[in-house]
């Protein structure tokens, strides 16, 4: 099997969506000649020209503002945070301008722009670049939310956030970029909003995403072996949810567990819960649970590090004490 | 000989007021009838409109943050002036009345928007600091200090982008970022005026330096006042003229189009200027010495437009008092209109959200 790696299913992606529409263009630090931090723009620069692929000077707040002025006369942009974290310095241009623009022009601009890059706790990368902004970012009005978390859906995900007309932040995650997989044949495109149903099950609903997948698809085959058919949701569009999969499920199963990598408060949980309330809470027979990260700093040791985030094993423990005992 | 460090330390020592009597800038735009008129009616269409927001303001039928352009009026039909409508691309902040009138904005949809209405520029969602127009090329008002210029930029990237990557020979629009000496202490102003000379962007950064940051002296906000001088440090032609006389700010705006339309890059412009009012209406405007007042109102702009026009021969106090009739029917037909239009629709409420 030739598989193809998830950073080159994003390049893939990039590169025919530039070919496809000379408007398209990328913008941020070390993404040209250098090919990117993690290699997703590797040789566009060589095939595009300076312009199309711009290195940009270490100024997150100000490129970033660029892409939307560049957006706003007609460009379509990808911006690059090097690492996500990054774009913290970014908040205003992302929220005050990206976001909101469109509205408080009274549609005068539409701001056609994807936001990606590396987020996520990695391996011992210290706290600033450890971080999970699909929270922070969540209640910014008018941006689109996606997390990717397989080669398949990185490129399909990508060429949609590229095709679409509303800015996209765009979520990747520092340790899926060398997950290999063999891709559908021919020019695919993914839904922005529509969640992937990975596993059906009858007993109970897991929804998760970003490199959580992974650990819930871990998680499975334990629970099988104790008699428990989970149904596991990647949520993919983190804004807005796709309630109608998320209900669905609910609906069938009755219980819910979100597996997140984000801090408990104000999480991506946080919101989802109180969505899941406020739409099937008579489909619920017993209360939801948010399995999140710990409310601190990543810290640096990996002991310590592999304690903040949820591991495989409490989510075989979590999904046992719910269908078992109803928690 | 813009750019020259020669006394420099002595001028940082003089204050703003004094700075206009050893001016360095180059000569000022050649002035003929049509011009002037043209000129004279920008700013007393800046003028009246501003003075008919406050009264609006007072009388209770406008809202929220505003802030009036009166005295700075030389600066936006200046440079605006001097650009080509609907080709070239302007940026503003919360002071951006007189811009989006400058730019064609038609005064009925500005007024409109400071009434919240469905007819104005921003459909009512936008407001006195959030005028956007894509016909006129208005890329917006934006509120916080600094954030329109890294946009400014992106429009001025975009002309270079589609001149080159499309071979658009006709692609060499201009952009002109307006903003106070203020945000000339933010980082967004240092990173766009780099990135802006580094890629040779036709752009204009468009100082109004009133010399107040609200209550914030320029002097005691920043370490070097002369602002124009920051240009050197980017290897960027910088100029400093008489933001109350509309003419050599025309002259500063040309030669810096110039320069940004034959693909020679940014200029920054530092222009002197002064608000004759508070920072907003909300502002009790307390700081200011009313000799400082006196100065700058000697120094009035479209006063000073009207004794040249005179002077030359050009026009006459008739004329010129025909004119600002004129506009005060227009802007008193834009309150009508503005008074007379519906709010949004509130089942509209969430359109404009999200883009098809």
């Amino acid at each position: 099997m030739t598989g193809t790696l998830l950073f080159n299913a994003l390049r893939d992606a990039i590169d025919e969506e530039m070919a496809r529409d000379p408007h398209v263009c990328v913008i941020g630090e070390d993404v040209g000649q250098y090919g990117g931090s993690y290699k997703v723009t590797k040789d566009l620069y060589e095939k595009y020209g300076e312009l199309r692929v711009l290195d940009t000077p270490i100024a997150e707040n100000s490129f970033t503002g660029m892409a939307v002025g560049a957006a706003m006369t007609g460009l379509r942009p990808i911006v690059e945070g090097m690492n996500m974290g990054f774009l913290l310095l970014a908040f205003n241009q992302i929220s005050n301008n990206m976001g909101m623009l469109r509205y408080t022009s009274g549609g005068n601009y539409t701001i056609p722009t994807v936001v990606r890059g590396p987020g996520g706790v990695g391996r011992q990368l210290g706290a600033e670049h450890s971080q999970r902004l699909e929270a922070y970012f969540h209640a910014v009005p008018g941006i689109k939310i996606v997390a990717c978390s397989t080669p398949t859906n990185a490129k399909g995900l990508m060429k949609a956030a590229i095709r679409d007309e509303n800015p996209v932040l765009f979520f990747e995650h520092v340790l899926l970029y060398n997950l290999s997989e063999e891709l559908p044949k021919g020019d695919y495109v993914c839904s922005l909003d529509q969640a992937d149903l990975v596993k059906e099950g009858k007993d109970l609903t897991i929804l998760t995403y970003s490199r959580m997948r992974h650990h819930c698809l871990k998680a499975l085959p334990q629970l099988q072996e104790k008699g428990i058919d989970a149904e596991l949701i990647d949520l993919i569009s983190l804004k807005p949810f796709d309630l109608e999969t998320i209900c669905k499920s609910i609906k069938k199963t009755n219980r819910v567990i979100i597996v997140e990598e984000c801090m408990k408060t104000g999480g991506i949980g946080a919101e989802l819960i109180a969505l899941i309330n406020e739409n099937c809470f008579d489909d619920l027979d017993s209360r939801p649970i948010r399995l999140s990260s710990q409310d601190i700093p990543t810290p640096y040791n990996g002991k310590l590090e592999n304690l903040t985030i949820i591991q495989p094993h409490q989510i075989v423990d979590t999904a046992e004490k719910i269908v078992r005992k109803g928690l | 000989m813009t750019n020259d460090q020669e006394g420099s330390q002595l001028l940082q020592q003089e204050g703003h007021a004094e700075r206009l009597t050893s001016l360095r800038g180059g000569e000022s735009a050649n002035l003929d009838r049509e011009i002037g008129l043209k000129l004279f009616r920008d700013m007393t269409l800046g003028r009246r409109f501003e003075d008919k927001c406050a009264e609006m303001y007072y009388r209770g039928k406008m809202f929220g943050f505003v802030h009036l352009y009166n005295g700075q009026e030389a600066v936006s039909s200046g440079v605006i002036g001097a650009m080509k409508l609907k080709h070239d691309w302007f940026c503003s902040t919360y002071r951006d009345h007189v811009h989006a009138l400058s730019a064609g904005v038609p005064a009925r949809q500005v007024m409109s928007e400071l009434f919240g209405k469905e007819t104005g520029c921003s459909k009512g969602r936008g407001g006195s600091m959030h005028l956007f127009s894509k016909e006129h090329h208005l890329l917006g008002g934006y509120a916080f200090i600094g954030e329109g210029i890294p946009i400014a930029l992106g429009a001025a990237f975009s002309s270079r982008y589609k001149k080159e990557v499309f071979s658009d020979e006709n692609s060499d629009s201009v952009t002109a970022a307006f903003f106070g000496d203020g945000t000339c202490n933010n980082g967004q102003f240092f990173e766009c005026l780099n990135m802006a000379q580094l890629w040779k962007l036709p752009i204009i950064f468009v100082v109004e330096n009133n010399k107040w940051a609200i209550g914030m002296a320029h002097n005691r906000a920043t370490s070097d006042p002369e602002i124009w001088r920051k240009a050197n440090a980017f290897g960027m032609k910088g100029e400093e003229v008489d933001g109350m006389d509309v003419l050599a700010v025309r002259g500063a705006a040309q030669r810096a189009l110039e320069r940004a339309r034959s693909g020679d890059g940014p200029t920054l412009i530092e222009c002197l200027t002064y608000r004759f009012r508070g920072h907003s209406l909300a502002d009790p405007d307390e700081l200011r010495s009313e000799e400082e007042k006196d100065f700058w109102a000697q120094k009035d702009p479209i006063e000073n437009l009207a004794r040249i026009l005179a002077e030359k021969g050009f026009s006459n106090k008739n004329e010129l008092k025909s004119i600002e009739k004129e506009i005060d029917l227009e802007v008193n037909d834009a309150v009508e209109f503005a008074l007379s239009s519906k709010d949004p629709d509130p089942n509209e409420l969430t359109k404009y959200i999200w883009a098809d």
